[in-house]
C-alpha cells in the first residue's frame, strides 16, 4: 500500500470544536504551571543576558570540579559554578567578576591562575560579556520578540480580518509563554540563541495559523450559511492529514540535531521541537476558539458559486 | 501543467546548475579547488567563529576618557597662553566638564578672553565645524571655557574611525589572517579574528593605547613631598612600569610624542644583550629631541607609555641623530609587540573590551561535525518520510529538497554570508517548512481529485490554491527572519540570514521545481489517475 498517504482515510470526522473547552482547561493549567515555575525557578539566564564569563576547559586528567571551583574563587570569581561537560576531563566554568573590575581582565586573571594550578589545561572556549552589553542584548532580544509579534498581527489583519489577527497573536503569545515555561521547568540555558529559537517558533506558529485561517476563510465563503463551529470542524478535518504530515516531518528533521547536535545546539533544537508541537496545538485550540467566540463577519465576502456538499 | 512555460524549465535548470556549481567548492580539497579553471567559483562557505574557531571582541571607545583628555589639554593650553601673555591668574581648574580660571585683575579679563579666543579656541586645520570651544566671561575676572556636545560627538566619531585604522595596522602586523574590523553603532568596534590566532596576544595588542611621550623629570621635588603627593603645578606623579622603582614626578609637558616616530624595531642592546626597542624620529621630532637633550645635559628624562614610566635615563650627551632606543624590562616578544604598537601609532582614546568570545579551533571542528551529522540525519529523515508518504511525488519533493539545500549553500558561499552553528539548526527547520509547501500542494491535489476532478485539473487547482497559503506562510517567516537580522548580533544574524535565504529558495524549489517535474512526468506518461490519490 505505497504511497502510505493512501492509508489515511479520505475524510476525517473529528469533533475539534467539541474538545475546545477541555483544551482551554489544559492550556490554562499549563500557563499556571509556567507562572509558578517562573516565580519559583525563573529562567536559567545565560551570560549574554546577565553578564559574566564562561570558560570551557579540558584538563590533563579527569577534571577536579572542587579544585576548579576553589581556584576560581581564589582570584575573584563570584557566583562560581562548575559543571562537568562532555568527557570526564571537560568542564564548564561560569562566574562573575567583582563590580568595578573589567570582566575581561577578571577572566584573564582566572585563566592565568587555572594554568598555574592545572598544568596542561586547555581553554576550548572563553566568553565574557560586560554588564553594559548584556543589558542591551536583553532589551534588544525582547524588543525583537515584541516587534515580530506586532508586525505579524498587522500582516494577518491586512490579509484576513482583525479577529483573525488577534486570534493568531493570542495563539503566538500562548506559544511563547509555554515555551518560556518549558525552558524554566527544564532549566535549559536561556541565551541570545534562545531568542532566535523563540523567533523561529513564532515564525512557525504564525505559519500554522495562516494556513489554518486560509482554509477557514475559504470554507466560510463556500458554506455561507453553515454555523461557524461546523465550518471550523470541517476545515480542520480537511486539513488534518497535512497537519499530521508536516508536524511529523518537522520533528523528524530536528531529531538528528536533538541527539547529535551536542550541548550548544540542544537548547535551541529542543525549543524548536517544543515550538512545533505547541504551535500546531495553539492554531487549533487557541486561535480558532477565539475566532469562534468572537464571531466573524460573513456575507460581505465576494460571492462564490455554491458547490454541492460532496464537492468539498 | 500541460503547457509548461519555457522560462520555468530554464529557471529550474539554471537553479540546479547554480546550486551545484557554487556548493561544489565546499566539497573539494583546497588543492583541487585552487587548480580549478578561472571561471569556476572558488568561494567556500564563510563559517562563523563558532564553527571555525577564533576570537570576537566588542570594543568601546572610552568617550568619557576622550573628553577628559580634551579638557585637560585645553587647561594646559590656557595656562601656556596666559603665561605667554603675562596675565596673572589663579584657580585654573576643571569644574563640571568646563575649564574655569580666575584672572587676578578683572580689568585684564577682556584681554585674556581675546587672547584665548585667538589661540586655544581656533580650530585646527581640517576640522569641520570649528573648534567647538566656547569662551565666556562669568564676571569678576572669571573665565569659563567649555566644549560643545557636537564637537565632542564629532571627535568621538573621528576617534572611532582612527581607532579602526590603527587596530587594522596593529593586527595586520601580528600576521592574523583575514581579520574583520568594523564599526558598530556610535562608539563601538567589532574585531573578529578567525583561526588559531592567540587571543591573549590579540587582546594585548588591542588593549593598549600605546601613547608614548618623552618628559623631563622634575628634580625639584623632594622625596618627602613626592611621598605626600605634593607636586608643583605643571608637574605630575607617574607610576613606574614595573612597579618596583617607585614613582616619578615629571613635567606634564611632553618634549616629544609617539606621533613623531617614523619607525620602531625590536633589537638587542649591543652591550647588555637585552631586548630593546629602537626608534627613529621624524624631522620635527628629531629637532625637538636634539634641542631638549642639549639644553638638559646631565638631567633625567622619562619615557612614558600609557601613563607609566618605562625608563628614566640621564642625558649623557645631546642626541641629534633622531635615533634612540628604549630599554626596560622587556622580553623579545614584548619588545616586538611594543615596536608594533609604536609603528601603528597610538589610539586616540582607550578602548574598553565589553565582550569577548574565543572558540578553540578544535571545538569549532567538533561543532562542524555535529552540524553535518544533524543536517544529514534531518535531511535523510525528511526524504525517507516524504517518499514513503507520497511515492513518486515524494521523490519529486526529495529532488526539490536537494536542489534547495544546494541553492542555500551555494547562495551562502556566493554572498559570503556567515554560517553559524545555530544557523545549521535554522537550515534544518527551513527544510521541514519547505517540505510543508509540498505537503500543502499534494493534499490540495488529493482534495481536488477526491472531489471528482480529472488528474490534470486536480494538479492545476492544487498548485494554484495552495500557492496562496504558501505565500502567506512564508511572508510571516520572512518577517521573523528580517527582525532577527535587524535586532540580532553576530551568530543570530547568521541564523536569520540562513532563514531568509531559505524562505526564498524554499518557495522556488518546493513550488516551481516540483511543478516542472510533475509536468514533465505527466507529459511523458499521461496517467489516468494520480499516484497519491
Amino acid at each position: 500500500m505505497w504511497p502510505l498517504i493512501r492509508l489515511l482515510p479520505r475524510e476525517f470526522h473529528f469533533n475539534f470544536v467539541g474538545l475546545a473547552p477541555y483544551a482551554a482547561i489544559f492550556s490554562a493549567i499549563l500557563i499556571v504551571l509556567t507562572g509558578v515555575s517562573f516565580f519559583t525557578k525563573g529562567l536559567n539566564l545565560g551570560i549574554d543576558f546577565i553578564g559574566g564569563s564562561m570558560i570551557e576547559v579540558q584538563t590533563k586528567g579527569p577534571a577536579d570540579i572542587g579544585l576548579l571551583r576553589q581556584t576560581m574563587i581564589k582570584v575573584g570569581g563570584e557566583d562560581a559554578q562548575v559543571q562537568q561537560l562532555g568527557a570526564p576531563n571537560g568542564a564548564m566554568l561560569r562566574f562573575r567578576t567583582a563590580e568595578g573590575v573589567n570582566p575581561v581582565d577578571g577572566a584573564e586573571r582566572i585563566k592565568t591562575e587555572l594554568t598555574k594550578t592545572f598544568p596542561g589545561i586547555t581553554f576550548k572556549k572563553v566568553e565574557v560579556v560586560g554588564p553594559k552589553v548584556s543589558g542591551e542584548l536583553m532589551t534588544g532580544g525582547f524588543m525583537a520578540l515584541g516587534v515580530a509579534v506586532f508586525l505579524m498581527l498587522l500582516y494577518i489583519w491586512f490579509r484576513f480580518q482583525l479577529q483573525f489577527g488577534l486570534g493568531a497573536v493570542v495563539g503566538v503569545f500562548h506559544d511563547v509563554l509555554l515555551t518560556l515555561g518549558m525552558l524554566s521547568i527544564t532549566h535549559l540555558e536561556f541565551s541570545m540563541t534562545s531568542i532566535a529559537a523563540l523567533l523561529t517558533v513564532i515564525g512557525y506558529s504564525m505559519n500554522e495559523k495562516v494556513i489554518t485561517f486560509d482554509r477557514l476563510r475559504e470554507n466560510l465563503r463556500k458554506y455561507k450559511t453553515a454555523p461557524l463551529a461546523e465550518v471550523i470542524n470541517r476545515s480542520e478535518n480537511e486539513r488534518l492529514s497535512r497537519t499530521l504530515i508536516t508536524g511529523s516531518t518537522a520533528i523528524l528533521a530536528l531529531s538528528g540535531a536533538v541527539f547529535f547536535g551536542g550541548p550548544v545546539l540542544l537548547p535551541l533544537v529542543v525549543t524548536m521541537v517544543f515550538g512545533v508541537v505547541v504551535g500546531t496545538y495553539s492554531s487549533i485550540y487557541v486561535a480558532l476558539p477565539i475566532i469562534l467566540l468572537w464571531g466573524v463577519k460573513r456575507g460581505d465576502e465576494p460571492a462564490e458559486p455554491l458547490k454541492p456538499q460532496t464537492a468539498r | 501543467m500541460m503547457n509548461l512555460p519555457r522560462w520555468k524549465v530554464i529557471a529550474v535548470v539554471f537553479a540546479a546548475i547554480f546550486g551545484v556549481l557554487f556548493t561544489l567548492p565546499n566539497l573539494l580539497p583546497a588543492n583541487v579547488r585552487d587548480s580549478l579553471p578561472g571561471f569556476m567559483p572558488k568561494q567556500t562557505l564563510n563559517l562563523g567563529l563558532d564553527l571555525q574557531g577564533g576570537s570576537h571582541l566588542l570594543l568601546e571607545v572610552d568617550t568619557a576618557a576622550l573628553k577628559q583628555e580634551r579638557l585637560s589639554n585645553l587647561l594646559e593650553d590656557v595656562r601656556t597662553q596666559l603665561r605667554e601673555a603675562n596675565i596673572p591668574f589663579a584657580e585654573l581648574r576643571l569644574v563640571n566638564d568646563q575649564v574655569s580660571v580666575l584672572i587676578n585683575d578683572p580689568a585684564q579679563a577682556n584681554t585674556a578672553v581675546n587672547k584665548l579666543r585667538a589661540t586655544v579656541a581656533t580650530a585646527a586645520p581640517g576640522t569641520p565645524g570649528g573648534s567647538g570651544i566656547s569662551i565666556a566671561s562669568a564676571g569678576g575676572g572669571r573665565i569659563v571655557l567649555s566644549l560643545s556636545q557636537d564637537a565632542m560627538n564629532a571627535e568621538a566619531g573621528r576617534a572611532v574611525d582612527q581607532s579602526i585604522e590603527i587596530l587594522r595596522r596593529r593586527i595586520d602586523e601580528l600576521g592574523t589572517k583575514e581579520p574583520t574590523i568594523v564599526r558598530q553603532g556610535v562608539n563601538r568596534i567589532v574585531v573578529q579574528a578567525p583561526g588559531e590566532s592567540d587571543p591573549q596576544r590579540l587582546r594585548d595588542v588591542i588593549g593598549q593605547t600605546a601613547k608614548l611621550t618623552f618628559q623631563m623629570v622634575d628634580d625639584t621635588v623632594s622625596p618627602e613631598d613626592m611621598a605626600a603627593g605634593r607636586v608643583p603645578p605643571g608637574s605630575q606623579l607617574y607610576p613606574s612600569d614595573d612597579g618596583s622603582a617607585g614613582n616619578y614626578v615629571l613635567k606634564k609637558r611632553a618634549l616629544v610624542t609617539g606621533e613623531m616616530l617614523t619607525d620602531a624595531q625590536q633589537q638587542f642592546d649591543q652591550q647588555s644583550g637585552q631586548p630593546v626597542v629602537s626608534f627613529r624620529f621624524n624631522g620635527q621630532g628629531a629637532r625637538r629631541f636634539a634641542d631638549a637633550t642639549s639644553q638638559n645635559l646631565g638631567k633625567r628624562f622619562a619615557i612614558v607609555l600609557d601613563g607609566k614610566v618605562i625608563s628614566a635615563p640621564v642625558i649623557q650627551s645631546a642626541i641629534t641623530g633622531g635615533n634612540g632606543q628604549i630599554s626596560g624590562s622587556f622580553t623579545p616578544q614584548s619588545a616586538n609587540d611594543l615596536a608594533i604598537l609604536l609603528r601603528a601609532g597610538a589610539l586616540p582614546a582607550p578602548l574598553k573590551v565589553e565582550q569577548q568570545s574565543t572558540v578553540g579551533a578544535e571545538l569549532g571542528a567538533d561543532a562542524v561535525k555535529a552540524g553535518i551529522i544533524s543536517l544529514a540525519i534531518g535531511g535523510v529523515a525528511i526524504i525517507v518520510f516524504i517518499v514513503l508518504a507520497y511515492g513518486l511525488f515524494g521523490v519529486f519533493s526529495a529532488i526539490a529538497l536537494i536542489v534547495n539545500v544546494l541553492l542555500i549553500l551555494g547562495i551562502m558561499s556566493f554572498t559570503q554570508a556567515t554560517l553559524t552553528f545555530p544557523g545549521i539548526a535554522g537550515l534544518i527547520l527551513t527544510l521541514a517548512v519547505a517540505v510543508d509547501a509540498n505537503v500543502l500542494i499534494y493534499e490540495r491535489i488529493r482534495d481536488e481529485a477526491h472531489a471528482g476532478r480529472s488528474p490534470i485539473a486536480a494538479l492545476e487547482h492544487g498548485y494554484s490554491l495552495a500557492l496562496v497559503s504558501i505565500m502567506d506562510a512564508n511572508i510571516t517567516s520572512a518577517i521573523s527572519a528580517l527582525i532577527m537580522f535587524q535586532f540580532g548580533s553576530g551568530p543570530i544574524r547568521g541564523f536569520a540570514w540562513t532563514l531568509l535565504i531559505g524562505v526564498v529558495t524554499s518557495v522556488f524549489t518546493a513550488v516551481v521545481i516540483t511543478q516542472v517535474l510533475i509536468g514533465l512526468w505527466f507529459r511523458a506518461t499521461r496517467p489516468k489517475a494520480l499516484p497519491i490519490v
